[in-house]
């Protein structure tokens, strides 16, 4: 019996000291393989008297049980040494700098930003979006909004002009983006909703100058659509893109050829270190011209000003963006300079919504 | 239009205060641009006398003064740098505090050069009175120490101007605009009647008008005996006041005139002309020396006065140097005419004068005004020059046309949202000069003849309105009713917002550059057909429309690089022009990228750094095309295409030839070079109107998804081709072998070098094969990669890879 307790301590004792699971192997297969030491001991058995074989089959039994659960324990503690180990090798340099996403990257112009915020705006009113070409008839642009020929109010546009045809027409480029209406007009029947974003030219070049802009204008005909609409039309629009509780408008009676009575309007306004705070303040700022449609101007679209009636309005969407976002020279909008690009412009993901905010 | 206060209440009998008056001018439409109100501005500063004027103890150009403020207390030591300061000089002193308007800043108590300063002898252009800075003002010896210099100098009247709209010529003098404060309750009009002067003799000259298009009205009067000179003080300071220089007495009546009743006259003198007058149309080599020192060359299509001398005047422009007035004038002709307000436009564009009497002519002078004017102006002529008048020599017709409005009075409810009684509405036209008959619905309107600009209903209504106050008009919600909630972007519109935001997506930049470039860029992209250039460009380099948005990219990205910037991705979407037609206007996506600023990432980067290359474009167009909505899977790529694009290294996206979608690669160097640029430069161009619309659902419901019960099985093949062989084309084989099983093919791997033959590469591909049916048997699978191979070794020449 002695024998199979030394070999029992023995090994326990290898299992033990065995330093890894590849030398835990080996002692296994030294005690419990087909020519193991218990093996061995266990293959006696059969010539062993029963009552003998009772006895001793007891014995070596629970030796092999203490043997095999001494390995399992073993091998988990050295399967566990080992993982330690690897992992401890195993080091990466987390502060390497990450490179941006893209996305976060590329930038949306302003100008393209404020126009989805504009279309936002007047999509919810209820209006269409309607556009047209650059290079205008001067029927379109000056004759049917009621400029008369050789009229000092044309002076007022100085235009872009290309070379005449050969029947003495020429074409121009737009100076505002009033043809629209009249195309919109000649196209459509009353009622009529629309606004007319686009770019627009003018012999013009300083520092609030500059020979390409842009406008939005809106127009609304039917039956019924007075003063007191566009009012409040304006109103709710600069109070939406400005994105303030309160504004204070002032519609001042004006003129332009195309609208009677004709009205500009302003906004009052605090500047304050390069930021402009509306709703409070002692300037008053121009922003927009507006009117109801001048009946020579429905005339001439074919609409009858005695039925119908409405009214328009046109404003610089350059301009307006820059009061927003606090740009201050107009021509770096157009400069394409990537470190202006980057500072002014929107992400992609920053999509206008009147739901989440135009700006937020 | 310029006018000072005290002007105004010549014309209006009014205590409101200029605040308030300046205020209502803006609300009823004659907008205030500035009100420069001296005596205002310059209340701190007051005469005082120099009482020593001692060498500055260590500078030579400076003295130190001591001055009496007239205060009544000590003297004040003032150190002063003018040349004239001395001892006994009666000048203008300002005490530290004082806002100086002259030098935009605030004075303080000052120690210059160890002398202590307590205030400043000021010059004329320190208080922005005139440009004279030479030296401290000197003021007569009996000028009022202690006194305010503004009052004591007359700069008391607060100078007002309007910036004046184009329809209002009758605001063009200050009797209208007082006319129109009247009518908004800020005073009494003052509005005596002109008296006729009886002539004493025939007018001597004779006038002919040949062409009364040109010329409507013509009045004309002789003064004879006049003794010319300077004009009175009060007329001068009229003229200085708003910034005109007095001339002499004749002349200057003709400018007051002008801005106080916008009746611009002429004065010839009498004795230069020679025989009689004809208002006629110029001859070809004609000139005329004008008053403003300038020879006019004169053709046909402008009117002229002209004697038997030759031309004498710019008809309603301006006089001519030989006939005009001076000292000397002893007989003076009055002319008060009438011109062709677009004649006269269009005279003074060709000619590039701009004139007092111009401005008004070609807004449309009151024909009824034409010999009223000529007796006002008679009258003054006597009163500050003497003289005897002849008979007025009166051509054409005086009074103007009679023009009559009906008016709805509902009108102005219809129009402006607003009730007003038909008693207030004939109260303000009447002060206004309109004259209302009847009681309504509809009433007979008579226009002032002065109001040119009236020719309608929604006119009175506009008068009633400004008059009334817009901010009587009440804000109304405009509702949107029944309008459906539906998209109210174009297709278009869509793709253009599309576009710009995968393009930004993918790290580009949105630039907006101009829509005109130089003609020899736009001439690269087959543009600068004559009917795109400008006949009037702001500059050679901004001369024709683009006929692509590359050339102002290509510089953009120059302009960047030499910034300092050179890895940059920029795009732009906007119109591209093919012709002068609403049609041959196209809205493109286009974009550049430059150095490391690849689609993988921007810049160089530890994790591995691209620089952008041809196919980073095709990306680019891919992306674009692929958020407008375009139909990805019919896109053709084509080799090559575009001149302006490095041949071997360019591709054109076409669905079949006729419609070619658009272009990507690496710029040409030819490209480049000619446009300054360096390279290389990758770029894409796509129409974004060129894509196909899709075709319209009648439900938002996708197509039912189907999913296979069997699993897909994946197969790699190796080919090796020639160089030339596109991957395209090999992976177009591979699929077409069984258009049902084969669901996808990738590209894998592409190489090229050692252990391949020098002209060939080797691709790789992976087949994945869906089966719709039962799960495929090995033999089955086997039995499609052996067609793959057998086709596209037959397409494309390849072999197995070993």
């Amino acid at each position: 019996m002695s024998d199979l307790t030394t070999l029992e301590q023995t090994i326990l004792t290898d299992i033990a000291t065995a330093a890894d699971e590849a030398a835990l192997e080996a002692v296994r297969v030294a005690a419990l393989g087909k020519k193991g030491s218990i093996s061995a001991l266990l293959a006696t058995l059969g010539k062993m008297s029963p009552d003998e074989r009772k006895t001793q089959g007891a014995a070596i039994n629970v030796a092999k049980d203490k043997v095999t659960q001494a390995l399992t324990a073993r091998r988990d503690i050295l399967k566990s040494a080992a993982l330690d180990a690897r992992l401890a090798s195993e080091t990466i340099d987390v502060t390497l700098p990450l490179r941006d996403p893209v996305a976060e990257q590329g930038r949306i112009h302003p100008l393209s930003q404020v126009m989805d915020e504009l279309t936002s705006i007047f999509a919810d009113m209820g209006f269409a979006i309607a556009e047209g070409p650059d290079i205008e008839t001067d029927d379109y642009n000056f004759t049917k909004l009621n400029f008369p020929e050789g009229h000092p109010a044309r002076e007022m546009h100085d235009t872009f002009f290309f070379n005449p045809k050969q029947d003495n027409s020429r074409m121009l480029l737009r100076t505002h983006t009033s043809p629209v209406q009249v195309r919109t007009m000649l196209n459509q029947q009353p009622p009529i909703r629309v606004v007319c974003p686009g770019r627009t030219y003018r012999i013009d070049s300083d520092a609030t100058h500059t020979p390409q802009f842009h406008q939005v204008e809106g127009l609304v005909i039917d039956k019924g659509s007075h003063l007191g609409h566009l009012k409040w039309i304006l109103h709710e629009f600069c109070k939406a893109f400005f994105e303030v509780d309160h504004i204070n408008m002032r519609f001042r009676p004006s003129f332009f050829p195309f609208t009677e009575p004709s009205l500009e309007v302003d906004i009052q306004c605090r500047r304050d270190k390069g930021e402009i705070r509306f709703g409070e303040g002692e300037d008053w700022l121009e922003i927009l011209g507006c009117g109801m449609v001048h009946p020579n101007v429905l005339r001439a679209c074919g609409i009858d000003p005695d039925v119908y009636q409405g009214f328009a309005w046109g404003m610089g969407i350059d301009r307006i963006a820059m009061l927003k976002y606090g740009m201050s020279d107009l021509r770096q909008l157009f400069d394409s300079d990537v470190r202006w690009l980057n500072h002014y412009g929107f992400k992609p993901l920053d999509i206008p919504t009147l739901a989440g905010g135009l700006s937020t | 239009m310029k006018f000072t206060l005290s002007w105004l209440k010549e014309h209006l009998d009014t205590d409101e205060p200029l605040e308030k008056l300046a205020d209502k001018l803006t609300m009823i439409g004659l907008e205030v641009e500035q009100i420069d109100d001296k005596a205002k501005a310059l209340a701190p500063f007051s005469i005082a006398r120099v009482i020593s004027a001692e060498q500055h103890p260590n500078a030579d150009r400076l003295r130190v003064c001591m001055v009496d403020t007239g205060d009544g207390g000590a003297p004040v030591q003032v150190v002063c740098g003018a040349p004239n300061a001395r001892a006994g000089l009666i000048s203008v002193f300002s005490p530290p505090g004082t806002f100086i308007p002259g030098k935009n800043i605030t004075l303080g108590v000052g120690t210059i050069r160890g002398v202590e300063s307590r205030g400043m002898l000021c010059s004329a252009a320190e208080l922005q009175i005139s440009e004279d800075h030479d030296g401290i003002m000197e003021l007569p010896a009996d000028a009022p120490v202690g006194a305010p210099y503004a009052q004591w100098a007359g700069l008391g009247d607060p100078m007002i101007e309007i910036n004046l709209t184009p329809n209002r010529q009758d605001c063009t003098g200050v009797h209208g605009i007082a006319r129109d404060l009247s009518a908004a309750d800020m005073g009494k009009f003052k509005d005596p009647g002109i008296k006729p002067i009886k002539g004493e003799f025939p007018c001597p000259v004779q006038l002919t008008v040949e062409d009364s298009t040109l010329c409507p009205g013509f009045a004309l009067r002789l003064v004879r005996g006049v003794k010319n000179g300077p004009s009175p003080e009060w007329l001068q300071k009229r003229l200085t006041s708003i910034g005109l220089r007095p001339i002499n007495a004749l002349v200057d009546i003709t400018n007051f005139m002008t801005y106080d009743r916008a009746r611009p006259l002429h004065v010839f003198d009498a004795k230069k002309v020679r025989g009689n007058l004809t208002v006629r149309r110029a001859r070809d080599g004609e000139s005329l020396l004008a008053l403003d020192g300038r020879t006019y060359t004169l053709d046909p299509a402008i009117c002229v006065i002209a004697d038997e001398h030759g031309v004498e005047s710019l008809a309603g422009i301006m006089g001519g140097e030989a006939s005009g007035c001076d000292e000397n004038t002893t007989d003076v002709l009055i002319e008060s005419a009438l011109w062709n307000d677009i004649n006269i436009a269009q005279t003074g564009r060709k000619l590039g004068v701009n004139s007092d009497a111009r401005y008004r002519f070609e807004r449309g002078v009151d024909p009824a005004f034409m010999v009223p004017g000529l007796e006002l102006a008679t009258k003054m002529v006597m009163e500050l020059c003497g003289g005897t008048p002849s008979e007025n020599v009166v051509v054409g017709n005086p009074f103007g046309e009679d023009r009559v409005i009906d008016f709805p009075l509902h009108e102005v409810k219809r129009l402006a949202a607003i009730e007003v009684p038909l008693v207030e509405m004939k109260r303000i036209l009447s002060h206004l000069g309109f004259m209302v008959a009847g009681s309504g619905p509809v009433v007979k309107i008579a226009v002032p003849s002065w109001r040119t600009d009236i020719g309608g209903k929604a006119d009175i209504v506009e008068e009633i309105v400004r008059i009334v106050g817009v901010d009587k008009v009440p804000m109304t919600p405009f509702e949107r009713g029944d309008a459906p909630r539906k998209p109210v972007l174009t297709t278009i519109q869509l793709r253009t917002r599309r576009a710009k935001r995968a393009l930004a997506a993918r790290g580009m930049v949105e630039a907006v550059t101009w829509s005109f470039i130089a003609k020899p860029a736009a001439e690269l992209f087959g543009g600068g057909q004559a009917e795109l250039a400008l006949a009037n460009p702001i500059a050679s380099d901004l001369s024709d429309m683009r006929p692509s948005l590359l050339p102002g990219l290509i510089a953009a990205a120059q302009a960047n690089a030499n910034r300092g910037s050179s890895d940059v991705a920029l795009f732009e979407v906007g119109q591209v022009f093919k012709g002068d037609k609403p049609e041959d206007q196209l809205v493109a996506a286009s974009g550049v990228r430059h150095g490391f600023a690849s689609a993988k990432g921007m810049g160089r980067h530890w994790s591995g750094s691209a620089e952008a290359d041809a196919l980073d474009a095709k990306a680019d167009a891919f992306a674009v095309l692929a958020a407008a909505g375009a139909p990805m899977q019919a896109l053709q790529i084509v080799p090559g295409g575009a001149s302006w694009l490095h041949p071997g290294r360019s591709g054109t996206i076409q669905i079949g030839p006729q419609n070619v979608l658009g272009y990507f690669g690496e710029l040409h160097p030819r490209t480049l070079e000619a446009l300054g640029a360096d390279g290389p430069l990758i770029a894409f161009e796509v129409i974004l109107d060129r894509i196909p619309d899709a075709k319209q659902k009648p439900t938002r419901a996708k197509p039912v998804l189907e999913l296979s019960a069997f699993q897909p099985v994946s197969r790699d093949f190796a080919f090796i081709v020639d160089r030339a062989v596109k991957a395209g084309d090999l992976v177009r084989a591979a699929q077409g072998v069984d258009k049902k099983l084969i669901t996808g093919v990738t590209v894998f791997d592409v190489y090229e070098g050692k252990g391949i033959d020098e002209a060939k590469k080797s691709v790789a591909i992976a087949v994945t094969i869906q089966p719709r049916e039962k799960t495929l048997t090995d033999q089955e699978i086997d039995a499609v990669a052996t067609k793959i191979v057998a086709e596209v070794t037959k397409k494309t020449g390849g072999t197995l890879r070993g």
